[in-house]
């Protein structure tokens, strides 16, 4: 596929038109939320409204960043010996959520996956979605190890390296890792997995 | 209005919530928490003088922050009510101890708190249901603390580990009295006071009222409180023998200060122009680590009742001490539950600790990420200092004249601010929090960068939600505005029962003293109508 279709193809998940690169508006699908929200938490009527606001935007992310959200997240938390994948534990639709209650959070994700397609496509050639499970674990090895610094017995120590050009996906992913375990862990599903149990046990 | 056995959200998994149980702006301690607001409330604002700083939590509902408090439930001390004596700053109160004594002996039977009488000078005995017993990460606390002389004993929360009467059950551990308690197994005044108090028929309550004013008469007494009703914007008053203030310090100095007439033209009960000086928090300074000998731990149910099962009570002697006044410690740590925000940056602990022996790189992904994230779970610990701040005349709140409500109230503007002594108290939490956790083996990961950037990591005024000072008693009607009963000096039927009265608030949570004085107001009040003054 030739570059131009495919900054067509991540920019707007189509490829039925020629794509004018520069100046190109990004095409949210919107999905109305049709049903009436349902709340089973005792709310005010103003945290109430606000929460009828929040449903009723819908998606924020487009079907095609949805789609690389769905593989990061179980990239992060695959299912395993113990337990399911982020996306069997609605992850992705928890990021969905939380990134529209705090808006602070969207051009880190909606700007690092788009880093990450970018990235992929001089390396590949390829969308993310659209490339290899040894070339996604390829790129991703790249950005998963951010570099740590703390002191102990009075000297600073660094832990890790980033390599040079991959910094702005090390924090992306970072950020992206922090929701996938954060949403993973608060599911029920997660929860079973830590082995949090309290007497809210019989309740799981 | 609020009931915590029908509105809590005590029960709700995490899931329940869209976002976890994250913060909102309406709800500022996580989406479960029971405070409608906190902070910050649409439409009630409040200012600030320069750039002094004053954090204002409101809870606007039935029993306010009592429904989410943290039930630390701490006596004064026979000292606490003394203190000018002891190191000249400040004033004394104009009671001691002894008068106060029968009440919080009454409250404590009638409401429930556990704890151990320890036999301390300035930690009063109490009349106390049994403490639950110290958890893994407690008990590794005690240890430490103990090897290197810092006290660690049973927690005072005024939670029932012990039924006590037909109207309130018995705490089955869930750990989250913040959420309020829908079996009223911990103190709130809507679960514990006004609810059983409308059963007796004599009540009528308005809810959803915002006060606007103190209404007096020709002859200077209050004859009621005019209100905005929320529900349908309208204005009322409410008419009354005695007017009685419970509006927490700073609003009810904002009510008193806004109650002005031609008799009263610098506000009601401010004939000596105290009404909202002298306002003071606690002070607040934490630190928190990580304990390798917890790692990998066995799972098992660690819940107890809301909070810490062990606290430190002030140990030291001001003498010996570049600072007056003490703190006390409150402990945290444990199998807690996942709620937004758990296992965020996990590579400062995967690229730092070795899990199962392995050292890995920071950060990344899939099965082997999984394992630590259970490989760490549990190993947590934190510790906080709550101290006594000095109260002084030029730390206060008074009204913006510039500024209102959306009810057209003028909002109060702050004006409050640290001394050396709250910083040198800070300093100290930070020494004494660094040898505690390093006395148990603990690695510390955050409190160790404060220091004198950040006055030792002191919190601003008004952040750990114990206002008081603003409304103060005192026998001189020229320097306090309510004598030793709550009793207004300048209008005999006028009362302020909150936190408002307090000449100092010591190192102990205010809560279980509020109650006690205005039980001993109540009781005033009765005697004095049946003996007509009133």
């Amino acid at each position: 596929m030739d570059r131009r279709k495919l900054i067509k193809l991540i920019t707007t998940g189509t490829i039925a038109v020629p794509a004018v690169i520069a100046g190109c508006k990004e095409e949210e699908k919107k999905t109305e939320a049709t049903k009436e929200p349902q709340f089973n938490l005792d709310r005010t009527k103003e945290e109430l409204a606000y929460e009828k606001s929040l449903l009723a935007a819908g998606k924020f992310f487009t079907d095609h960043e949805m789609a690389m959200i769905t593989v990061l997240a179980d990239i992060i938390i695959p299912k395993d010996d113990v337990s399911g994948s982020a996306s069997d534990a609605k992850v992705p639709e928890f990021i969905d959520f939380i990134v529209q209650d705090m808006p602070q959070y969207q051009t880190p994700m909606r700007g690092g996956l788009r880093w990450l397609d970018m990235a992929c496509l001089k390396r590949y050639n390829k969308s993310f979605v659209d490339c290899s499970q040894q070339e996604k674990i390829e790129m991703v090895d790249d950005i998963a190890y951010p570099e740590i610094q703390y002191e102990e017995k009075g000297n600073k120590t660094k832990k890790g390296k980033v390599k040079p050009g991959m910094e702005a996906g090390v924090s992306f992913f970072s950020l992206m890792r922090n929701f996938t375990a954060t949403g993973f862990y608060t599911s029920q599903i997660g929860i079973k997995d830590i082995g949090y149990i309290g007497i809210w046990a019989g309740l799981l | 209005m609020f009931d915590p056995a029908k509105n809590s959200c005590q029960l709700n998994n995490p899931w329940d919530s869209p976002r976890r149980g994250a913060s909102t702006k309406f709800r500022p301690f996580g989406d479960f928490d029971g405070s409608y607001w906190g902070w910050e409330i649409d439409g009630e604002p409040y200012t600030h003088d320069g750039d002094t700083k004053w954090e204002w939590w409101r809870s606007r509902m039935l029993g306010g922050r009592t429904n989410h408090w943290g039930r630390i439930s701490l006596r004064f001390g026979p000292k606490d009510f003394k203190r000018k004596s002891i190191d000249g700053l400040g004033d004394d109160w104009p009671i001691g101890y002894e008068d106060i004594k029968p009440y919080y002996d009454k409250i404590d039977r009638q409401l429930g708190v556990f704890g151990t009488n320890e036999g301390l000078e300035n930690d009063p005995d109490g009349i106390f249901l049994p403490p639950p017993k110290p958890r893994l990460h407690e008990l590794f606390i005690k240890k430490a603390g103990t090897s290197i002389g810092i006290p660690v004993i049973p927690s005072r929360l005024s939670i029932l580990t012990k039924k006590i009467n037909d109207e309130r059950g018995q705490c089955f551990y869930c750990a989250q009295c913040g959420r309020s308690c829908k079996v009223y197994a911990d103190f709130s005044s809507s679960s514990c006071l006004v609810i059983p108090a409308m059963k007796s028929g004599n009540v009528d309550l308005i809810t959803n009222a915002m006060a606007r004013e103190v209404v007096t008469n020709k002859e200077g007494l209050a004859t009621g409180v005019s209100y905005v009703n929320k529900d349908d914007g309208q204005e009322y008053q409410v008419e009354g023998r005695t007017v009685i203030l419970a509006a927490s310090a700073c609003e009810s100095a904002r009510l008193l200060l806004n109650s002005k007439s031609p008799r009263y033209p610098n506000g009601l009960a401010n004939s000596s122009n105290v009404v909202g000086k002298y306002l003071h928090d606690s002070t607040g300074a934490g630190m928190g680590g990580i304990v390798p000998t917890l790692f990998d731990r066995k799972r098992y149910n660690e819940d107890g009742v809301g909070g810490m099962h062990v606290y430190t009570p002030w140990w030291l002697d001001n003498k010996k001490l570049d600072f007056p006044r003490g703190y006390h410690i409150e402990y945290g740590g444990g199998f807690g539950m996942p709620l937004y925000g758990f296992q965020w940056g996990i590579e400062n602990l995967n690229g730092r600790y070795t899990v199962k022996g392995k050292q890995k790189q920071p950060g990344g992904y899939g099965a082997s990420l999984k394992e630590d994230y259970r490989y760490f779970y549990g190993a947590h610990v934190g510790m906080a200092g709550r101290g006594e701040a000095i109260a002084r005349e030029d730390s206060y709140c008074e009204i913006d004249p510039k500024v209102v409500d959306k009810f057209g109230i003028p909002v109060l503007r702050f004006h409050t601010t640290y001394t050396d002594y709250e910083i040198k108290q800070a300093k100290h939490m930070h020494e004494t929090f660094t040898e505690i956790l390093t006395a148990m083996g603990a690695i510390i990961t955050w409190g160790h960068d404060d220091g004198p950037q950040n006055n030792w990591g002191l919190h601003d005024p008004g952040n750990i939600i114990h206002e008081a000072g603003t409304v103060r008693m005192g026998n001189d009607p020229k320097r306090a505005a309510l004598n030793k009963w709550s009793q207004a000096h300048d209008c005999k039927n006028l009362f302020c029962v909150d936190g408002g009265p307090f000449v100092s608030q010591a190192d102990k949570n205010i809560t279980w003293t509020i109650l006690a004085l205005s039980m001993r107001t109540s009781e005033y009040i009765v005697d004095e109508m049946k003996r007509h003054n009133i």
